[in-house]
């Protein structure tokens, strides 16, 4: 089997699910990385932590009250605003988040996520997770495929705690796009080199294949 | 009651006994009043109860665990679901030796606003389905679910904002508004860690975040440097 997507790869992929005028807030880990291609694109990123508007990550330039909610010091652009963490998740559960990006750890086949419970590390934070899952009008999930030991991510069930149930919209792997609707899977591209034969062995729960299934473009 | 300047953050927290319950403000590098935890820290006052959205990423909080002043952890964020490194708290959690209360952090916000003013409650979404909602009462409202979720209040807030007046108005800068704005009303005594005492008069009322009224105690203090770890 080929490779699937590096980490770039499937935040590039991710990233071309957003559309100029949208808001949008991106996960810590691989989420964050989608900034890095909406060059050119007039989105407002809000930051759970009170911003309205930030822009580039500043690697050099530390200021401890201007990052983001990966913790991250961020370039503040013109039109940005900041406010309390109330406001800021009223934003989100209020329903005026157009895409949230999060990574995950399963997918159940209704679209359940689970992302922030690990229970062979016996914990996990659940952050803004939770609120954001419930509140974004759409939810993208960007994740590995299946484990470091090769079991599937995406299954009838989660086997994780839930961060919340029938929320997912869209996964975004290593290997695959499929779409989240009506509590039933589809998948929609397939990751350069990878069968859909391949997806399907490696999915443990039904996908319905589209039948414009597509590999993807990058 | 008049608002009560200091110059040293270890007067401005003495007030604080063992058993207290404290919040803290700031998300990890913004807004933490990183010189009150430290003066805490050296107080040596025990079984406390903290209230924070971190501990253990690179905060001072991580310390008074360190030093076994902590009974009792509510967060949003305090086990890592991945890495290697742990902090004092994890691994005192892990061993039993002190609690948590992992709450989604709008939930927390949500609860410390309600806690502030005077709301018995509210009605969210979030957690729905989850662990969150254990023992929770589940609310039906126009066919949605809903978990009740109650007021959070504690003895002490300890903020972080950049300027104070005489009076105790206070104003925030960048992200650092965050959970602070919002403790500055919720706890019966509010000690705020600013880097600037003005004069009143010289914050323009339309500047102002937090009105002088919902602080006990100022303390002027050169911030120190936190970041996510």
């Amino acid at each position: 089997m080929a490779d699937g997507l590096s980490r770039e790869l499937i935040a590039l992929r991710a990233s071309r699910e957003l559309s100029d005028g949208m808001i949008v807030n991106l996960g810590i880990g691989l989420p964050t990385l989608v900034s890095n291609f909406i060059d050119g694109l007039d989105i407002t990123l809000q930051s759970e932590n009170g911003i309205l508007g930030y822009g580039n990550i500043l690697e050099d330039d530390f200021e401890p009250d201007f990052i983001n909610a990966g913790g991250q010091p961020v370039e503040i652009l013109p039109g940005a605003s900041f406010f309390n963490s109330a406001e800021s998740f009223g934003m989100i559960r209020g329903g005026h988040i157009d895409v949230a990006i999060l990574g995950g750890l399963q997918v159940s086949s209704i679209g359940d996520l689970a992302n922030w419970y690990v229970p062979e590390r016996g914990g996990g934070s659940i952050g803004g997770a939770m609120d954001l899952a419930v509140g974004a009008k759409k939810l993208i999930i960007t994740m590995a495929h299946i484990t470091k030991d090769g079991a599937p991510r995406i299954m009838n069930e989660c086997s994780y705690p839930l961060t919340a149930e029938k929320c997912v919209d869209l996964i975004v792997t290593d290997l695959a796009v499929i779409q989240c609707q009506d509590q039933q899977l589809t998948l929609v591209e397939t990751a350069p080199g990878i069968s859909v034969d391949e997806i399907i062995n490696l999915t443990a729960a039904e996908l319905i294949i589209d039948s414009n299934v597509k590999e993807m473009s990058l | 009651m008049a608002v009560e300047i200091f110059s040293d953050p270890a007067r401005a927290v003495s007030i604080v006994q063992n058993d207290s319950s404290i919040m803290f403000g700031g998300f990890v590098s913004a807004g933490s009043p990183s010189n009150l935890i430290m003066a805490l820290h050296n107080s040596g006052q025990s079984n406390l109860t903290l209230m924070a959205n971190n501990i253990g990423l690179g905060d001072k909080l991580d310390l008074l665990c360190e030093s076994r002043q902590v009974s009792k952890v509510i967060a949003t964020f305090a086990i890592r679901a991945s890495g290697g490194r742990q902090s004092n708290f994890e691994q005192q959690y892990h061993k039993g030796e002190v609690g948590l209360e992992l709450v989604p952090q709008g939930t927390f916000a949500e609860r410390i606003r309600a806690g502030g003013a005077g709301i018995g409650g509210f009605l969210t979404p979030t957690g729905v389905g989850t662990m969150v909602a254990e023992g929770k009462e589940i609310m039906h409202v126009k066919g949605k679910e809903y978990l009740l979720e109650l007021p959070l209040r504690a003895d002490y807030a300890f903020i972080k904002a950049y300027k104070a007046d005489t009076q105790g108005n206070l104003v925030y800068r960048g992200a650092s508004k965050n959970f602070n704005e919002l403790m500055a009303t919720a706890a019966d005594c509010v000690i705020a860690e600013v880097e600037q005492i003005v004069e009143v008069g010289s914050l323009r009322p339309s500047q102002i975040h937090t009105p002088g009224i919902f602080v006990d105690r100022v303390v002027q203090c050169d911030p120190v440097e936190i970041r996510w770890e």
